[in-house]
């Protein structure tokens, strides 16, 4: 029981430390190493430590299966939606320069979205993959 | 032709035929798995390898610096990297399939008791 | 990392299998960072020593624990083996040096991503640029694969968490019910 208070006061205090890198890490992209897949696994093992320590139960109730479900098929939609408005605004399939007045800024735009939508899609598919995984019984 | 310089090149082929021989020699469906994870990762190895420059930094712009490693192979290797850890976990929900339709996942029993039916 | 990946061979109890590549990938991730990958080392840190090793535990946890001793004629695929990567030895003996600078790879179109991506896309990460906005088309087919190989993990082994397994030969696949 003294190794189990161990751990849980542990990642208690490094689990939120470990969202805020991930998200740290997603939007920084741009500046230096990350970007939308590194951000998202990160996210992925943090909430899945934390189902580690409360048990599945606890943290179904925190993250249902229906919301990362649902979170897994939005990544897809918010990249694919922004290369169509790439196309609705003129340019072609996933141009981005069209979507902003200064090429670069639409540029900048266009790379954070879908680095957003890579991220959340990435850690949709670790967590449900985890839940999948830990309600089967042998 | 410099002989030396090739090592890198080496040292990956020993490392992809360790996990070719855990793929096509072992009998465990979980240390198949891991032997492809093995050769997978000789492979990023290998294409990582190719794209350093001697001299040249990560390739992030930076005013002092004049010159890059290649970016190119890093983009392929990143997508790979988790459309691979994707694969991965395909193959062993296949593997938790196998388990549950078999009762083993030693590969010579599966065999054996496919040749029953 | 060879003698990591020998010692993978040897091995028989799984749980020990699953550390060591675990501690292999790592190193394959320091290996990166040497070679000036910083992104790349990054993810497979993240991806290797955590991801596929908690994956691989889950495994291990519905299935067996050890490796099951046999006594199976190892001199056939030793022989493959040995022939192959004799083969590809050879092959290598033609390629450029490690580090070259004039190689052919660092000729066509990297010196165009690495001098335009300033100047066309504004972002200081060269590999971010090219990833997302220069081959944004192989990025969308990438989240696609990872959408499919998720949907496929479900549709494997993510039938119903409530209704408890049921002993009928006919429960493979087909249909998901009970969400």
């Amino acid at each position: 029981m003294r190794g189990n208070m161990i751990l849980r006061i542990a990642a208690k205090m490094l689990i939120p430390c470990i969202l805020l890198f991930a998200l740290y890490v997603q939007f920084h992209g741009d500046y230096g190493p990350g970007g939308g897949f590194q951000a998202g696994v990160i996210f992925g093992s943090a909430f899945i430590l934390y189902a580690l320590i409360v048990g599945i139960e606890a943290a179904r109730r925190a993250v249902p299966a229906v919301v990362s479900r649902v979170a897994l098929a939005l990544g897809v939609l918010l990249y694919a939606g922004v290369g169509v408005a790439g196309l609705f605004l003129g340019g072609r399939f996933l141009n981005y320069s069209v979507l902003a007045d200064v090429s670069t800024a639409g540029q900048h735009l266009g790379i954070t979205l879908i680095e957003f939508g890579v991220g959340i899609t990435v850690a949709a598919a670790m967590i449900t993959v985890f839940y999948v995984f830990a309600s089967e019984e042998r | 032709m410099d002989v030396f310089g090739l090592y890198n090149y080496w040292i990956v082929v020993v490392l992809m035929m360790t996990g070719f021989y855990v793929v096509i020699a072992q009998n465990n469906l979980i240390k198949k798995v891991v032997g492809l994870n093995i050769f997978q990762v000789s492979v990023f190895v290998f294409y990582i390898s190719m794209s350093k420059v001697k001299g040249g930094t990560a390739p992030i712009l930076d005013p002092g610096i004049e010159v890059y490693g290649n970016p190119l192979p890093h983009v392929l290797i990143l997508t790979a990297i988790v459309v691979g850890v994707a694969t991965m976990a395909l193959a062993l929900a296949l593997v938790v399939r196998i388990q549950h339709t078999y009762g083993t996942i030693e590969e010579d029993e599966i065999d054996a008791q496919e040749e029953e039916t | 990392m060879a003698v990591i990946a020998l010692a993978l061979v040897r091995v028989r109890d799984l749980f020990g299998v699953v550390m060591l590549s675990g501690i292999f990938t790592l190193t394959a991730a320091s290996l990166y960072v040497v070679m000036d990958a910083v992104d790349v080392a990054f993810t497979e840190a993240a991806v290797g020593a955590g991801i596929s090793t908690v994956l691989m535990l889950e495994t291990l946890a519905l299935t067996t624990g050890q490796e099951k001793v046999k006594r199976r004629n190892g001199l056939v695929p030793f022989i493959m083996v040995v022939v192959t990567g004799a083969v590809l030895i050879y092959g290598t003996l033609d390629m450029p040096s490690y580090g070259d600078p004039g190689a052919p790879i660092h000729r066509h179109v990297a010196p165009r991503y690495i001098e335009e991506s300033g100047r066309e896309v504004g972002v200081p990460n060269i590999v971010t640029s090219v990833l997302a906005s220069y081959r944004s088309h192989d990025t969308l087919g990438e989240v696609t694969v990872i959408f499919t190989a998720t949907v496929g993990v479900l549709a494997l082994i993510g039938r119903s968490r409530r209704n408890r397994r049921k002993k009928e030969p006919q429960a493979t696949g087909g249909g998901k019910d009970a969400r």
